[in-house]
């Protein structure tokens, strides 16, 4: 797969599992899940809901709700120290200030009885001891930077007083006040209309190259994938199913979840009666089968699908991808060749 | 670039329908006005604090002074609420005495509310075992009546006006607490709590910046309603002798005198009561309406 930077990878997700302790019994949100990410890189986290993609992202960040949610295992490297055995004082100082994330609802979250460039101010003050009014300039500075007119005068407003858009692009002037080496943006387009989705995109994009971050791009939208991600990773069921570059993924998707997903987009050039959909649905979180996840639902399944689960396996041309299907145990020749087809 | 001309287009249509920054108070006042009950509470709640400020102004006569010839004189020009056993006018002892019921009454609603507020941030915030012992403690103190519960801990401190607003105060706290903590619990789960979490802020700013201002509504219709309890109690209190002491103006005290005169001079028990009355009466329908002003479903 395409590596943008030769340099050791500023973030390292090594084996990492958040389990849900719950009455019914474990819910395994992520289990074991391994990628990397270069500066300058962007990565994009493609699944279906409660695939574990937003729950992914927040154990980076040590932020899932406690209990019942706990990281059961692995390792997050930063620049090669761990955060999962950080302390919560050494962790506070990496969210925000080394690593920041986007969420999904700009409506609702941003304070709503804080002036937006207070809140941006507040991030800076928290972490570079700035005064208040050195911090106030900047806030109203990095509004400018997000393509907020009249910024000193949007600055002491209050949420209510901004559209979506508006307060997506505050949510991203707070995640980037204090220039981070990593922005996890999850779902940051999800509740916007198109045309604001594009800006919004366009905007993440050249501030990444301006500030030469590494991104993780979380999102259920391939076609947001297609337009800004460097590298995929497909989640199923809280693993990694296939990871591999975007040109890769669109133009040979290996996994047959991976082309299924691709399937089911509805295309434009073909005369479709009905979109082709995945038949059967995703395995309950709290009873895992024990071999691969997504056998029930897979065309090419084999007895041995059903007994143990199939590791992500680097291929010849650099994807990694978890099936049976590209390892020498598999015996269904000619599922195969129609898979690879 | 044409991509900022068109938001720079977009958000200039914006501005021209968004609403200047005083429409939030704007809104709540004008809400407040339509509320016929909430404004004749807020009036009469003004008039008694015009009254606790300017007592030494209006009052025609020293509320100390006893004048035994002028004694159980039935209300007249002079003497509009006419004058009690010892010859004292009771219209300036009433107006004195506001000072004294209003202040137990704030001082009380303030000290629960303080420790209200922050044993139910502190519950709602950390959850678990916190949360456990806190709200156990608030229950057993919520298990006493709160006239029973102030009793007792005057027969510990001793009476006087103090430890009455101490009492008062006392069996305010698990309220505020239980009310703080269900709000709170609320608030954190909103995602703006996370971002700012995952921004690095410490435990003390996302509970007293981001969500102490997010659920002062509940706690102000709170005061306002306890504010008339509080008053009451503490009236009732000075009635059974616990708190102020003769000759103090105060209107439990003035009523409990007034007692012994109830057939020959009811005058004498009549004003203090309705003083005491119309206070809570006040309080308790301007905390209403407070309520219906906060609402979010009240705005059209």
């Amino acid at each position: 797969m395409k590596m943008t930077e030769n340099n050791k990878p500023i973030l390292e997700v090594k084996g990492l599992k958040t389990h849900f302790f719950t009455k019914r019994g474990v819910s395994k949100a992520v289990d074991g899940i391994d990628f990397t990410l270069q500066k300058g890189e962007t990565l994009g986290i493609v699944g279906e809901s409660g695939c574990g993609k937003s729950m992914t992202s927040l154990s980076i960040l040590r932020l899932i709700p406690s209990p019942p949610g706990k990281i059961a295992g692995g390792q997050v490297l930063y620049k090669g120290k761990d955060l999962v055995t950080m302390s919560e004082d050494e962790m506070r100082k990496i969210r925000g200030n080394e690593i920041s994330m986007i969420f999904q609802e700009p409506m609702t979250s941003l304070n709503p009885v804080i002036p937006v460039g207070e809140q941006i101010a507040e991030a800076l003050r928290l972490h570079q001891k700035m005064g208040r009014k050195a911090a106030w300039d900047r806030a109203v500075e990095m509004l400018k930077l997000v393509g907020i007119p009249s910024p000193e005068k949007r600055a002491k407003q209050e949420p209510f007083q901004l559209s979506g858009g508006m307060r997506q692009r505050v949510m991203i002037a707070m995640a980037l006040a204090c220039k981070p080496e990593v922005l996890i943006a999850d779902e940051p387009t999800t509740a916007l209309d198109v045309t604001i989705q594009a800006q919004i995109l366009a905007l993440i994009k050249d501030l990444q190259t301006k500030l030469g971050m590494g991104v993780i791009m979380i999102t259920h939208d391939l076609g947001v994938v297609a337009e800004t991600c460097d590298n995929v990773a497909v989640m199923y069921a809280g693993n990694i199913i296939e990871y591999a570059s975007t040109e890769q993924i669109f133009s040979n998707p290996k996994h047959p979840y991976t082309q299924g997903l691709l399937d089911s987009l509805p295309k434009i050039y073909e005369d479709q009666e009905e979109l082709r959909t995945i038949e059967g649905s995703v395995p309950s979180p709290y009873n895992m089968p024990s071999g691969c996840r997504f056998a029930s639902r897979c065309p090419f399944q084999q007895p041995i699908c059903y007994q143990q689960q199939p590791e992500l396996m680097e291929q010849n041309d650099g994807v990694k991808v978890r099936c049976w299907m590209y390892t020498d145990q598999w015996t269904g020749q000619v599922e195969k060749q129609e898979a690879v087809k | 670039m044409s991509l900022e001309a068109k938001t720079e287009q977009q958000i200039v249509i914006k501005q021209s329908i968004s609403h200047p920054k005083e429409s939030k108070l704007k809104d709540f006042l004008s809400i407040l006005m339509l509320n016929k009950a909430a404004m004749v509470g807020g009036i009469i709640i003004l008039f008694y604090i015009f009254i606790a400020l300017f007592a030494p102004l209006l009052a025609p006569f020293d509320p100390y002074e006893i004048k035994l010839e002028n004694k159980l004189l039935p209300p007249s020009a002079d003497h509009w609420m006419g004058t009690d056993d010892k010859g004292r006018d009771i219209l300036s002892r009433i107006l004195y005495g506001s000072r004294l019921s209003m202040g137990v009454g704030f001082a009380a609603v303030s000290f629960g509310s303080f420790f209200g507020i922050i044993f139910g941030l502190v519950a709602g915030y950390y959850g678990k075992w916190v949360d456990s012992i806190i709200m156990r403690a608030m229950d057993v103190m919520l298990a006493f009546p709160g006239i029973l519960l102030a009793l007792a801990i005057i027969s510990a401190l001793g009476p006087g006006l103090m430890n009455v607003t101490i009492a008062v105060g006392a069996f305010s706290v698990p309220l505020f607490a239980r009310i703080v903590r269900g709000s709170t619990l609320e608030v954190k789960r909103l995602e703006y709590i996370d971002a700012i979490r995952s921004l690095g802020a410490n435990d003390m700013t996302i509970i007293f910046k981001h969500i102490f201002p997010n659920i002062l509504s509940p706690i102000i219709v709170q005061g306002t309603l306890r504010l008339a309890t509080a008053i009451l109690s503490a009236a009732g209190l000075s009635f059974l002798g616990l708190g102020a002491q003769p000759p103090s103006p105060e209107w439990g005290t003035m009523l409990s005198n007034g007692r012994d005169f109830l057939f020959s001079a009811p005058y004498i028990a009549l004003f203090p009561g309705l003083a005491i009355s119309i206070l809570v009466l006040g309080f308790n329908i301007f905390g209403d309406g407070l309520r219906d002003a906060f609402d979010p479903r009240m705005k059209k």
